[in-house]
C-alpha cells in the first residue's frame, strides 16, 4: 500500500510539514552562507557543496512531500528510467564539454 | 460513460490511471527541464574567463521566493489532506492559501523581470560603459538621429569586465549616481533582457518556463478550488485523487525552483 492510500490524520501531516519547512529554511541558509563564504578551494567546492545541500532539500519535498518514500513498483520502475536518461543527459554534457571541433577558438 | 479506474487501482498497474499519467509526465518534464540545465552547463562552461555574470540576481527575493514555494507545497499536501479526512472547508482554506502564494511568487518574478527590462548597458563612443537604472529619456531622444539624452542612476566604468562580477569587493564600494549621456556619445544602447548576453538568455528561459508552470499550476488549483464542490458532493474519492494528482504537479514544480535558485542566484 503506498503513502497515498493509508489512513490519513491531519494533524501528524501538520507536523511532518513543520518539520519539513524548518529543514528547508536551515537548508536555504545553509546554501547562501555557502554561497557568501570565502573558501580556500574556491569555486568548484562552493558549487558541489550548494548543490549538495539542494539535494537534499529536494529529497525532503520528493519523499515526504509526494510520498516517494512509499511508492508502488511501477512509480520507480518510471522513475529508474527518467534517471538513467537523465545520468546520460548531463553525462553527454560533460563528455561534449572538452570536445570541439577542429578550428574552434577556445577561450 | 464511467471512465474506469478514476478510484479504483488498476489491478495491474496497482495504481488509479491519472496517477501513473501524472507520473509519466513529470518523468517528460524532468527530460525537457533536464535539457535547459544541460544548455546552462555547456554556455556557464564555455564562457570567456570573467565573463559570466555573477551576483546579478537578487538573493533576498529568490530567497523568499523559495521559501513561498515551500510553504505553497505544505498547504497543497494539507489541502489533499483534509480531502482525506474529508474536511472540505480546510481544503478551501489550504488551497485558498497555495493561490496566494503561488500569485505573490509570480508578482515578484515579474518585479525581478521588470527591474531587468529597465536595467541598460551603454557603450559609449570613447570606449567606455555606462550601467544603471533608466531614469529618464528626454522628449527627443532618438539613438538613430543621435538627439536628446538618457539618464541612469548607476555609474561609467573603464572596462566592461567590472560589469560581470556585482559580488566583487570594488562593485560593492562603486558609488551610484545620476548618469546623463547624451545621444551622441551613445554607440550602444540595450536593456538587460534575454538577448543581452548568454546569462540573461538562459536565465529568462529557465525561469520564463518555470513560470508559466507555475501559472498553469495556479489556474488548476484555482480551477479545483472554485467548482470543485459539486464533484465534492457526488464523488469525494475521486475529487480527493484529483487534488493528489495537481499536488504532484505542484510539488515538482517546487523541485525544479530547488535547484534552479542555487544554480541562477548562488552559484
Amino acid at each position: 500500500m503506498s503513502e497515498s492510500e493509508k489512513p490519513v490524520s491531519l494533524q501528524s501531516y501538520v507536523r511532518l510539514c513543520a518539520v519539513v519547512f524548518l529543514v528547508v529554511l536551515c537548508t536555504t541558509s545553509a546554501m547562501i552562507a555557502t554561497s557568501f563564504s570565502h573558501l580556500g578551494q574556491g569555486w568548484t567546492l562552493k558549487v558541489t557543496l550548494i548543490l549538495a545541500i539542494a539535494v537534499v532539500n529536494a529529497f525532503l519535498v520528493a519523499g515526504y512531500l509526494m510520498h516517494l518514500l512509499s511508492e508502488r513498483k511501477l512509480i520507480y520502475t518510471v522513475l529508474a528510467f527518467t534517471v538513467f536518461f537523465f545520468i546520460g543527459l548531463m553525462g553527454l554534457t560533460m563528455w561534449a564539454m572538452n570536445g570541439f571541433p577542429t578550428g574552434t577558438v577556445v577561450h | 460513460m464511467e471512465i474506469p479506474y478514476t478510484v479504483q487501482n488498476r489491478p495491474d498497474t496497482g495504481i488509479y490511471n491519472a496517477k501513473l499519467g501524472i507520473w509519466l509526465f513529470l518523468a517528460s518534464e524532468v527530460m525537457l527541464f533536464g535539457g535547459l540545465f544541460s544548455a546552462y552547463v555547456l554556455l556557464r562552461v564555455g564562457a570567456e574567463p570573467g565573463m559570466w555574470p555573477h551576483g546579478w540576481l537578487n538573493v533576498t527575493l529568490g530567497t523568499i521566493n523559495t521559501l513561498l514555494l515551500a510553504l505553497s507545497a505544505i498547504t497543497t499536501l494539507l489541502a489533499w489532506a483534509a480531502c482525506k479526512v474529508r474536511d472540505f472547508t480546510k481544503f478551501k482554506i489550504f488551497h485558498a492559501c497555495t493561490i496566494l502564494l503561488a500569485l505573490t511568487f509570480l508578482g515578484i518574478k515579474s518585479y525581478e523581470y521588470h527591474d531587468k527590462l529597465i536595467h541598460y548597458e551603454i557603450a559609449l563612443t570613447d570606449g567606455r560603459f555606462a550601467d544603471g537604472h533608466l531614469v529618464e529619456e528626454s522628449k527627443d531622444f532618438d539613438l538613430t538621429k543621435k538627439t536628446g539624452t538618457v539618464t541612469l542612476h548607476g555609474r561609467i566604468v573603464e572596462d566592461r569586465r567590472e560589469l560581470m562580477d556585482l559580488r566583487s569587493p570594488e562593485a560593492q564600494a562603486a558609488k551610484l549616481d545620476e548618469v546623463t549621456i547624451a545621444a551622441t556619445d551613445i554607440k550602444k544602447m540595450g536593456n538587460y533582457g534575454p538577448r543581452h548576453n548568454t546569462f540573461t538568455a538562459i536565465y529568462f528561459t529557465l525561469t520564463g518556463l518555470h513560470a508559466l508552470h507555475i501559472l498553469g499550476g495556479t489556474i488548476v488549483i484555482f480551477y479545483f478550488w472554485a467548482f470543485g464542490g459539486v464533484m465534492w458532493k457526488t464523488d469525494p474519492e475521486r475529487f480527493t485523487n484529483r487534488i493528489e494528482v495537481s499536488g504532484l504537479f505542484w510539488h515538482f514544480v517546487d523541485l525544479v525552483w530547488i535547484f534552479l535558485f542555487p544554480v541562477l542566484y548562488l552559484t
